[in-house]
């Protein structure tokens, strides 16, 4: 047998975030219109301005279509047939803290590996849990109200910091930016607020936690962070999603303000359910990404992308400030029929600002890999720089990698680099492994991880060796 | 040791070795020698199992064990080694996790406790030294940009960390000037004990001058033309090889 022929048998383990709570919950009935859109304000007990503006995105929704240019192909999902609100029951009357919340809510984190009982959780780590729509809790809210912190679900944020929210929402990722930033802006449900006051930097590691459960229904998460002058945060999203035939739609918005001085490390490790073997089901994940660096700020995006059926999504920065600073870290995994287009845009508007852009395909199965990534020096980028890198590793012969970098340059002095690899598992590769004595799945293990070492060395800790293993799960069977 | 008995191995599709028989007993070196296309190269990776190499005919046991049925990394953690003619570089791979996954699946395989990292440094550290690699190569991805004596230098040392029964050395030479030859002699020499067995195959009479053999065999056509002792490699040296392939009345 082909060793190409062992590897797809191998890559193929089971996901096994896939099981589903059995829990009561409030979901609206499918379909989306001026009502809906008010009801889940009204939901939330909202003021008016932000009925207002989710209304004014409703509006501007109706008039645009979806992106069709991503390197990806789907049915296109009837946004009339999805419910866009669901929250367990036992959310209606909002816990004051976690001995009233649901236990089998609990239960789903502690599954999950999450367990948001401060005694139990994660040394250093504060998490945010979003159950479809709704926050089911914030750890650490005190400790770190103490440093001055801010964090908490959006919608209480809403209330308890509303000029916050009001100054900065939308203001990276206006309502219209494109079709489904405009859906978010009009029905986002729940996700976290960060604020970071200034010259504070965050005593812990901030994250939450996005679960989808409920069938048939979409998640609009919003997620905002504001880090004030010289302040520095890092900040930890995991999303996962039970096993479903039909295909779930996710379609988050993340903004993130670093004012001059401030440092945002955002790192996410993407886990959706990603579809069967045969490419049904799976989530459609459909995000827009984006942080202004203001002078002197630095944003370091880390992305780990292994689940999902569809993934569009481009973390991105505008580099406003002078001597602002953009990364963009990205290991992107299909396998069997997954599609991925993901990238960055590094857009350098003030002097001397530069980014970095490391990005590692790994494609294997029957999926589609693209990397799509957009480097502008603006007419006044005075020494701005860009260096790119770009590797692809093909697992077996019926996968593919694609590389779509786009460079603008309007500065004569900006320096913009880029280098690209595509390389594969080779069978030589495999048999020097083997003649030593490690078997296939170990060195193809080997081989990705040490592939992607540029990448996960940026993690936290933590996340770093919870990466490597997601991968070795998610390419169980892609060799033998 | 090893015994091969009447080996008959296809590469896609056509015959390579055609009958081939070899007995090697412990501690004995035996230098297989030949023509281009002979088959020598085949015979090292069908012992090791690498695909694409059919056998149809014939066993091959080491220590009595049938090798032919077993997958390619269960015959490494039975003490089979093939060092490579051309060892494959694998990037972002660190020559040290390597080395460490390697020994650890060879020792686990016997029984033996895992080396703790810090252990297996200081013993990665001796055997750079003693095949004259800088320590630094532990840290550099496997064969990563190492000259082509560097690469055979690695493949030593990595012979050296697993302690094999039976070493099968593939032109181990080619590529090597005399110096470095002469540290990859040295450090096979360094290896040969009364419990291991060596297998060198070569084109060049010139490695059998610093690893001198107890048997040299003639390798033409698929099966073994010729065998004698080491004075045999100089006859070859002078004389070639098409008297002996003129002589073999087993070919087509």
């Amino acid at each position: 047998m082909s060793s190409n022929a062992e590897i797809e048998r191998r890559i193929g383990k089971e996901y096994q975030a896939g099981f589903f709570t059995n829990i009561e919950s409030d979901t609206i009935a499918p379909g989306l219109n001026e009502d809906v859109v008010r009801f889940i304000s009204a939901k939330k007990g909202e003021p008016e301005w932000l009925t207002e503006w989710r209304l004014k995105a409703f509006r501007a929704w109706q008039e645009m279509t979806e992106p069709d240019w991503a390197h990806v192909s789907y049915p296109q999902p009837d946004f009339q047939a999805l419910s866009y609100y669901s929250a367990p029951k036992s959310m209606e009357n909002k816990p004051k803290s976690l001995d009233e919340v649901d236990p089998e809510l609990l239960a789903t984190y502690e599954k999950l590996g999450i367990p948001l009982h401060e005694q139990m959780a994660l040394a250093g780590v504060a998490v945010d849990a979003v159950f479809d729509s709704v926050s089911v809790a914030t750890t650490f809210r005190e400790k770190l109200a103490e440093a001055g912190v801010i964090f908490m679900p959006i919608s209480e944020a809403v209330h308890e910091h509303p000029e916050l929210v009001k100054k900065y929402l939308g203001t990276v990722v206006p309502q219209r930016d494109n079709f489904y930033a405009a859906l978010n802006s009009a029905v986002f449900s729940d996700g976290s607020f960060v604020y970071i006051p200034k010259g504070v930097r965050c005593p812990m590691e901030l994250s939450t936690y996005f679960r989808i459960n409920e069938a048939k229904t979409g998640q609009f998460e919003r997620t905002l962070i504001v880090a004030d002058e010289g302040s520095h945060v890092s900040y930890l999203e995991g999303c996962t999603a039970p096993m479903r035939d039909e295909n779930q739609l996710h379609a988050a918005v993340v903004e993130l303000v670093a004012l001059d001085n401030a440092e945002i490390k955002y790192s996410t490790v993407q886990n959706w359910y990603p579809g069967d073997e045969e490419g049904k089901g799976g989530i459609y994940n459909f995000v827009t990404k984006r942080a202004v660096a203001h002078t002197n700020a630095k944003v370091s995006w880390t992305q780990v992308e292994t689940g999902s059926a569809v993934t569009w999504k481009y973390p991105s920065c505008i580099l406003k400030g002078d001597n602002a600073i953009g990364e963009f870290y990205s290991v992107a995994l299909t396998n069997n029929y997954q599609q991925a287009d993901t990238g960055t845009k590094m857009i350098h508007l003030g002097k001397n600002t530069r980014s970095t852009i490391i990005s590692k395909g790994i494609s294997a199965g029957k999926s589609q890999n693209a990397y799509r990534g957009l480097v502008r020096m603006n007419p006044n980028a005075e020494g701005a720089r860009n260096y790119t890198q770009c590797d692809s590793l093909l697992i077996g012969d019926q996968c593919g990698a694609h590389t779509f970098p786009y460079i603008e340059s309007k500065h004569p002095s900006a320096v913009i680099e880029h280098e690209a690899t595509t390389s594969t598992v080779s069978d030589d590769q495999l048999f020097l492994c083997r003649q030593r004595g490690i078997d296939t799945e170990k060195a193809v293990s080997m081989i990705v991880n040490g592939f992607c070492k540029e990448v996960f060395k940026e993690l936290p800790m933590e996340f770093a060796v919870e990466a490597g293993k997601l991968l070795e799960v998610s390419l169980e069977g892609s060799v033998g | 040791m090893i015994s091969i008995k009447n080996l008959h191995a296809n590469v896609e599709e056509k015959e390579i070795l055609k009958g081939l028989d070899l007995d090697i007993k412990p501690g004995e070196v035996h230098a297989i020698m030949g023509p281009n296309g002979a088959g020598k190269s085949t015979l090292g990776n069908v012992l090791a199992g690498r695909e694409g190499y059919e056998v149809t005919q014939g066993s091959a046991t080491l220590n009595g064990k049938d090798i032919l049925a077993l997958e390619p990394e269960e015959r490494a953690r039975e003490g089979l080694f093939l060092a490579f003619q051309y060892p494959v570089e694998i990037p972002g791979v660190s020559n040290l996790e390597f080395l460490k996954a390697s020994v650890d699946a060879v020792r686990e395989h016997q029984g033996k406790e895992a080396l703790d990292s810090v252990q297996f440094l200081k013993l990665a550290r001796e055997k750079c030294k003693a095949v004259n690699l800088d320590a630094s190569f532990l840290k550099r991805g496997v064969n990563e940009g190492f000259s082509g004596g560097e690469k055979k230098r690695n493949e030593l040392m990595q012979m050296m960390l697993l302690e094999p029964q039976l070493c099968i050395l593939d032109e181990t030479d080619s590529g090597l000037d005399i110096d470095a030859l002469q540290v990859v002699a040295e450090g096979v020499n360094a290896m040969r004990s009364a419990e291991r067995s060596f297998i060198v195959v070569t084109h060049y009479q010139r490695l059998l001058d610093y690893i001198v053999p107890d048997y040299v065999h003639v390798l033409a056509n698929g099966k073994i033309v010729k065998s004698g002792g080491k004075e045999l490699a100089l006859e070859l040296e002078e004389k070639g090889y098409g008297w002996l392939e003129n002589s073999d009345n087993g070919a087509e």
